[in-house]
């Protein structure tokens, strides 16, 4: 029988099969964090279990940590606390390994297992965080969990699930200069709606998926929760080997031959049937920009906020009054006049090298906006941190009166003290632009990091097209 | 899980629709690095006048007088009433854990948002739907007689009022009856095939050994 990419995943871990269908999935890659852990390691203390297998935990701490003044260490209490229990509970319990706060690889846990080489090809991955998708760019079964999920995933190494369906998002052409991957997540959730991949696994495949660095895809996959599907996935190709090799826990030797001969079946083969097709022509796609409190509000650049008149659905007019009375907007207003206030470059979605890259290049050489009050990029790890520094991007940045912090996840959830005031409109390229995401009536604009240095620079949005032209 | 035997309660009544899990326990308690104590917070913007902060002891708070469950009569519930879609919103398991902590033991309301209906059979809180009428017979039955209890007969699947023997009838999927009848969490349902997964762990370590280097 043809195979998807996801049903050859999905067929290498199935412990057993209840008559219902539901299949209890061997988990390869367990990767924690402070805030859905502790729970999850206190409900196993109660009930006098150890965990199934420790070298299958990778863990650190990112929601909570600062991103600035790491010598005070974290002087929110309660943030303390979690992070505390946390190293608390590596250390009594283990893991094959911890990045712990202030460590120099520390970061958020979806740019740390890739960068580290802990998520790998053909592998099954749980996170208690629902943009565990993101690992799916390296062709493994990654999705996000519960904290009882956590839990059971620690006591027996399987997760009870129910088998979803097969998308494939296919985008063909090229990709234009200044269009990047989280353009076309936004484009994509803009067509087939924040609930349009409910059921399914996607997997992204086409030319432009082709082309695109494994940064990109992670991008990409990290986006697919935001499209309603729990898990999104890319074949291996020469790119992913590429990507894998050398990097701390990547197989080596002998095994990383074995490990790479077995890689290159995971694709999806040719003739597979899927349960449902989406294309996108890429060389079409110009930037995007949300305009309102859900990431299928979007639109392109040279668009306008949308006009509740024209919206003859009743609940879906509603809908377009409610989010423009929340972001504050007039219909029919251009985007690109459209003033900010903040500027957020950070979170798992694009904090990796190549998109502080791509902001640095926009911004070199010019001044964030008067009306800016605050621009910051928070890299995604301590190692991408340092390499940008070695590229002496921070000095870009910097000189452009950028602020420049430490890793984690920072104003995506403002958890920590990164976070709107009400009222507050930013420019982020995070992947949420619910209600109070990134505080209490702050109002996000979702963007890709090309876009966000644009508009810190120019004061409105703009399309960076005009800036970036190679 | 402890098991759920035939349970019998008193019944408090939040006539309210939509209830949602932000509503259940407020956000600012979700700091916490427990499952447990979560019960003193459970509807904390309207159980108290003042605005609950972690770590702040309820005796140094204001109740709120005029919220049903602070009224003497509904001391001791353990059985909760309410209307529609109940639980709606987050898929933050602190909402089951609020409600159980508490002291609740079911939920009866017409429907339930899905996410908080199956992490509270997770929990071990029985959420029951029984139609609207049954709903506003209930709601009339509770304010009318003051300490009325229910009978939760989850073996028989049914609610019996103890003052005039009505009773209604409720579903529940099979295998998560089984489960809080007898008591078994999914760890502990999944350690029972501890045999298959070790087996299955070989079997993958030979056909992918660098997962397990
Ligand atoms: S960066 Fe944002 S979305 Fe990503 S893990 Fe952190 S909080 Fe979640």
């Amino acid at each position: 029988m043809l195979k998807t990419l996801y049903d050859k995943l999905w067929d290498s871990h199935v412990v057993r099969t209840e008559d219902d269908g539901t299949g209890l999935i061997y988990i390869d890659r367990h990767l924690i964090h402070e805030v859905t852990s502790p729970q999850a390691y206190e409900g196993l203390k109660l009930a006098k279990r150890r965990p199934w297998r420790v070298e299958s935990i990778v863990a650190t701490a990112d929601h909570n940590t600062p991103t600035t003044d790491w010598d005070k260490g974290i002087e929110d209490p309660i943030s303390k606390l979690q992070v505390d229990t946390l190293d608390q509970n590596i250390k009594e319990y283990g893991s094959k390994a911890y990045f712990p706060f202030l460590d120099s690889r520390q970061g958020i846990v979806h740019v740390i297992g890739p960068e580290q080489g802990a998520t790998l090809p053909g592998m099954t991955v749980v996170c208690g965080d629902s943009h565990t998708s993101t690992h799916g760019a390296l062709a493994c079964l990654a999705h996000g969990i519960g904290t009882s999920e956590v839990e059971h995933v620690l006591a027996t190494q399987c997760l009870v699930q129910k088998k979803m369906k097969n998308m494939l998002v296919r985008v063909e052409g090229q990709l234009g200069a200044g269009v990047s991957a989280k353009d076309i997540a936004l484009a994509l959730i803009g067509k087939i709606g924040t609930a349009g991949g409910t059921g399914y696994a996607i997997e992204f495949a086409g030319s432009v998926i082709e082309s695109l660095s494994v940064e990109g895809r992670m991008t990409l996959c990290n986006m697919a929760i935001e499209a309603g599907a729990r898990a999104g996935m890319i074949a291996v190709d020469q790119v992913t080997i590429d990507y894998l090799h050398g990097r701390t826990f990547a197989p080596k030797g002998d095994l990383w031959d074995q490990a790479v001969s077995y890689w290159r079946s995971l694709r999806s083969d040719p003739g597979a049937i899927f349960d449902l097709m989406v294309t996108l022509n890429g060389s079409e796609l110009i930037p995007q920009v949300t305009w309102g409190t859900s990431p299928e509000m979007v639109v392109g650049i040279d668009g306008r906020v949308p006009d509740p008149e024209h919206e003859k659905d009743p609940s879906k007019r509603e809908g377009i009054e409610q989010a423009l009375k929340y972001m504050g907007l007039e219909p029919n207003t251009l985007l690109t006049e459209v003033e900010i206030d903040k500027v957020f470059i950070g979170s798992c979605t694009n904090s990796r090298i190549e998109d502080i890259r791509i902001a640095a290049k926009v911004v070199a050489g010019k001044r964030v906006a008067p009306n800016v009050q605050l621009a910051m990029v928070v890299p995604g790890s301590g190692l991408v941190k340092t390499q940008a520094e070695q590229e002496g991007l921070d000095k870009i940045f910097i000189a452009a009166g950028f602020e420049w912090r430490q890793p984690g996840c920072s104003m995506c959830l403002a958890m920590n003290n990164d976070r709107l005031e009400a009222g507050e409109r930013c420019a982020s390229t995070s992947n949420r632009n619910f209600e109070g995401r990134q505080g209490a009536g702050g109002r996000t604009h979702l963007v890709s990091p090309a876009m966000a240095a644009s508009a810190a620079v120019n004061g409105t949005f703009v399309d960076v097209r005009e800036i970036i032209t190679d | 899980m402890e098991k759920f035997a035939l349970h019998k309660g008193l019944v408090a009544p939040l006539d309210r629709a939509n209830i949602d899990t932000d509503a259940i326990i407020p956000k600012q308690f979700l700091k916490s690095i427990k499952r447990s104590g979560f019960g003193v917070n459970l509807f904390d913007a309207w159980r108290f006048l003042d605005v609950g902060q972690p770590g702040v002891s309820i005796n140094q708070r204001r109740p709120n007088p005029n919220f049903i469950l602070n009224e003497p009569r509904y001391q001791g519930a353990s059985i909760l009433l309410a209307r529609k879609n109940f639980g709606c919103g987050s898929s933050r398991e602190h909402a089951p854990w609020a409600l159980a902590d508490y002291g609740f033991k079911a939920v009866i309301a017409p429907s339930f948002g899905e996410i908080f209906f199956n992490n509270s059979l997770k929990n071990g809180l029985l959420p029951i739907v029984l139609s609207g009428i049954e709903v506003d017979a209930l709601f009339h039955d509770v304010l009318g007689f003051p300490g009325f209890q229910l009978i939760v007969d989850l073996e028989n699947q049914r609610v019996v009022t103890e003052t005039n023997g009505k009773s209604f009838n409720f579903q529940i999927d099979p295998f998560r009856k089984h489960c809080l009848l007898n008591g078994l969490d999914d760890i502990g349902l999944t350690l029972e095939r501890v045999d298959e997964i070790k087996k299955f762990e070989e079997q993958h370590k030979l056909n992918q050994p660098w997962l397990f280097s």
